[in-house]
Parts: C-alpha cells; sequence; structure tokens
C-alpha cells in the first residue's frame, strides 16, 4: 500500500470539512505569508523547498519544486537552497557532538 | 540530439485532428464553459490591430516544444503569389502591425522582398526571428543590417539565461550560437538605449509547467545577459507552452498531460479574457488560409462563424467582428498571468 498518493495533495482543500474555521484561517495566513513582502515570491518558494526537504514531506516537496520552476528558478538554485536544509540539518546532528563530549569529559577520568 | 518533425516521422499527432481528439478529453470542464461562466455568450474578437503571417514550417531548428512541427525536414512555405494576396489585403486595410513568424521566415526565399513591399505600405513589422538562423548560412549575414535599415522589431526565442535549460528545449549548441547572434543584433544597435531598435525576447518553460512572472524573469535574464555575455534587450515575453504538436507529444511521453492540462484549467484566470491575442490578431498560414491564431492555424481550425477563411475573400469588416474559434488548447492563453505572442497579458 503506498502512504503517500501525489494525488492527494489536490485534497488538501477538504481538511475544512472537519474543521471549517481553523482550516480557513490557516489557508489564509498560509496565502499571506507566501505573498510578496520584504521576502519576494521567489526566496519564499525556495524557502520553501528546502524546509519541505527539511521536514521530509512528499508533498511540499512536489509543490515547491514545481512551484520553484513557475518563480523562474533553475536547477542549481533549486539544489542549492536543499544543501542549505541540508547543511542545518547536518549542522544540527554535528554540534550535538559538542554534548557528547560534554557528558564524556564530566564521566572521564 | 536532432529530432525530426512529427510529420516527417508519420507520428499520429502530425494529424491535427487526432490532437483535437486527445484535447477533447477535457471537454467536461471545457474551454467554451469557462469563457460562458466568466460572462461571455458569445467570445468575440475587436478591431485587428495585427496582421501575423506564418511564411512556412520549414526552419533550420527542430525545438522540441515546436507547436509548429517545424524542421528543416518541412518544406510548406508561403509563394509570392500567397504574399501578393496579404499585401492586398493590408493595403486595403488599416491594421498596422505586421508579424512575421514560421519555421524561420528568413528562409523563405522571397523573404526580404516580401518585407520592402511591407515598407511600403509604410507599416509596423515583426520579424519572430530564432537567432540561429543569422549563423546558419552565409546567405543569413545580411540579417542583423537588413533589419536595422528597415527598423524591424525583433522577437527571438531565449527559454532561458542558461546553456543547458535553453538545449534542452532547442537542440545542441543552440544557446552558444543565439549568444553570438545577439551580440551581432547589438552591434545593429538592437537593443541599445535611443537606437530606436526593438530587441525583445521569448521565454518559453522547459517543461510542464507555468512560466514565471513576467517582469521578474526580465530582470535576471537582464542582469544574467548583460554580466555574463555584455548582451542587452528591450522587454521579456513570457509565454506559457500549447497543449499542442511537439509539446503535446512531449506531454504524452513523459506522462505529463493530465497534469498539465489541469494545471492549466485550474490557473483559468478571467482577466486574461479581454485581452487574448485572437481578439486583436488575425493569423495568415503559408497557404492562405486565415486563422484565429497561430495555434488555430497548427490544428487546422480555421476561422469560421461565416468569416472568409481564405485571403481571396478577405474582408477586414467581417473579421473585425467574428466570432472566435475556440478548443481547450485555448486554455493556455488564459492560464495564470495569461500569454499571447506579445508575453503575458494581466
Amino acid at each position: 500500500m503506498e502512504y503517500y498518493n501525489s494525488e492527494d495533495l489536490k485534497k488538501f482543500g477538504n481538511i475544512e470539512e472537519y474543521e471549517p474555521e481553523l482550516a480557513k484561517k490557516f489557508f489564509d495566513y498560509y496565502g499571506a505569508v507566501f505573498a510578496e513582502g520584504a521576502l519576494t515570491e521567489r526566496e519564499k518558494s525556495l524557502i520553501a523547498l528546502a524546509v519541505s526537504h527539511a521536514v521530509q514531506c512528499p508533498y511540499c516537496i512536489d509543490a515547491y519544486s514545481h512551484d520553484a520552476l513557475e518563480k523562474g528558478c533553475n536547477e542549481k538554485q533549486m539544489m542549492e537552497a536543499i544543501h542549505v536544509a541540508a547543511a542545518i540539518k547536518g549542522g544540527a546532528v554535528l554540534v550535538h557532538g559538542v554534548q557528547m563530549m560534554n557528558h564524556v569529559k564530566k564521566v572521564s577520568m | 540530439m536532432l529530432i525530426k518533425s512529427l510529420k516527417f516521422r508519420n507520428s499520429i499527432l502530425s494529424d491535427s485532428s487526432e490532437q483535437i481528439n486527445i484535447l477533447k478529453k477535457f471537454d467536461e470542464s471545457s474551454f467554451d464553459s469557462y469563457i460562458k461562466k466568466s460572462g461571455y455568450e458569445k467570445f468575440l474578437s475587436r478591431k485587428i490591430e495585427i496582421f501575423q503571417i506564418n511564411m512556412g514550417k520549414m526552419c533550420n531548428q527542430t525545438c522540441k516544444h515546436c507547436h509548429v512541427d517545424a524542421g528543416p525536414d518541412r518544406k510548406e512555405i508561403m509563394t509570392r503569389e500567397t504574399m501578393q494576396l496579404c499585401l492586398k489585403a493590408l493595403a486595403d486595410s488599416e491594421i498596422q502591425t505586421i508579424d512575421l513568424t514560421g519555421g524561420a521566415p528568413e528562409m523563405n526565399p522571397d523573404f526580404k522582398w516580401f518585407v520592402e513591399e511591407i515598407k511600403k505600405l509604410n507599416r509596423h513589422i515583426i520579424v519572430r526571428c530564432n537567432l540561429t538562423i543569422i549563423l546558419a548560412n552565409p546567405k543569413f549575414h545580411y540579417l542583423p543590417k537588413f533589419f536595422s535599415e528597415n527598423n524591424i522589431e525583433i522577437v527571438s526565442s531565449l527559454p532561458y539565461y542558461q546553456k543547458s535549460n535553453t538545449d534542452r528545449q532547442r537542440g545542441d549548441g543552440v544557446f552558444e550560437d543565439s549568444v553570438k547572434a545577439l551580440k551581432l543584433l547589438n552591434d545593429s544597435g538592437y537593443g541599445k538605449e535611443n537606437s530606436g531598435l526593438i530587441l525583445n525576447l521569448v521565454y518559453n518553460p522547459t517543461g510542464a509547467f507555468l512560466p514565471a512572472n513576467q517582469s521578474s524573469l526580465e530582470n535576471d535574464f537582464k542582469k544574467e545577459l548583460l554580466s555574463k555575455y555584455g548582451i542587452v534587450f528591450n522587454n521579456l515575453f513570457t509565454i506559457t507552452n500549447m497543449p499542442i504538436s511537439r509539446f503535446l507529444e512531449y506531454l504524452l511521453d513523459s506522462g505529463n498531460f493530465e497534469y498539465y492540462m489541469e494545471k492549466l484549467i485550474s490557473a483559468f484566470n478571467p482577466s486574461s479574457i479581454p485581452n487574448v491575442m485572437c481578439r486583436n490578431t488575425i493569423s495568415i498560414g503559408w497557404d492562405g488560409y486565415i486563422y484565429d491564431c497561430d495555434f488555430n492555424q497548427m490544428l487546422d481550425i480555421k476561422v469560421n462563424h461565416s468569416s472568409p477563411d481564405h485571403l481571396i475573400d478577405f474582408s477586414i469588416e467581417k473579421l473585425d467582428t467574428r466570432e472566435i474559434m475556440t478548443g481547450n488548447h485555448c486554455f493556455g492563453c488564459t492560464a495564470g498571468a495569461g500569454s499571447s505572442c506579445g508575453g503575458a497579458v494581466v
């Protein structure tokens, strides 16, 4: 069984069926977040693409891979954005190496 | 890798009625129903401002997305006799802009003669030049000077400011040759401030997605082409790929047809309708038949609803107020910011 079906992305709006008020608030907020502001729509799309990979959401990855192309990004820019996510995720693991070292040093002679 | 036209390969898609049948799959949410829902009982033209002439399907390139199915193996080109019918129609009308397209219109042996004859009528001429034709053969090296002497507006496709994306769509080596040709056009004054010589570029998405925001992309193109190659130009037009001909073949082969059509339909933008090009343009085929646009021409959907469909019967009065022929491919012109031969329409 396929748990994630790319066709399900089209049903995202259906979440309002069980809780319309909060769904409306969320989608209004979502739209406002991605509108051109201090950051361009393209910059926001690349951030979304990177975060999609960091949170490993298949729907978001499909949506923002496409969106980034439609914002005029090229493949290199998109891959660089993913490397930013990878660097932060990798860095987040590695920086905890300090915690490990702290503990090891505390309990070691 | 060089590709051949659909016609040369005897592809089933070389039959335009087959393409129309494939597009009918979306008849449940047909373009006509969307037009009606947007408040248009009839989809009518306005006064014709642009007379677009397809001078033939012959081209030195075989782009993967070509809606004309043009290429070196296509031999259909406009005769001088048909050009004379165009000149007569123009002389009898007040249409000010003549848009020459193809294929590569410059490959028509009567191209130079035709341009000079149109100039005698004192009309503005646009040539849709694929750039590489200027370098394709020494016999075309005269073009930049000829264009500038006749104050022709140039519109040229360059799908991206990088080699890989451009060559994927238009063929190996096209980006480098396009850059060389753009430099020659700049040397002739094209795109330069105060020269009065207009050089516009066209962006097409290199796949099954919609174009980016036109002004944002224009800024990128200007910055990248100037900094990397010293190239200047006037405006960037973003044009949506139509789900017909070789782009339709790509969509079907890559499994993107339904996805792309759903994308176009869900992005339908009623505010694009007043400015779609069929409302102020008429399209003439290489054989003198008349169409509402270049895309209808490639699907062999001639003007109808009692409008004269050949130059022999040309009547500006009837064509100015004609009802436009539509199909589901028209969603390509109304998606997002809309699309026309002059770029976004919203």
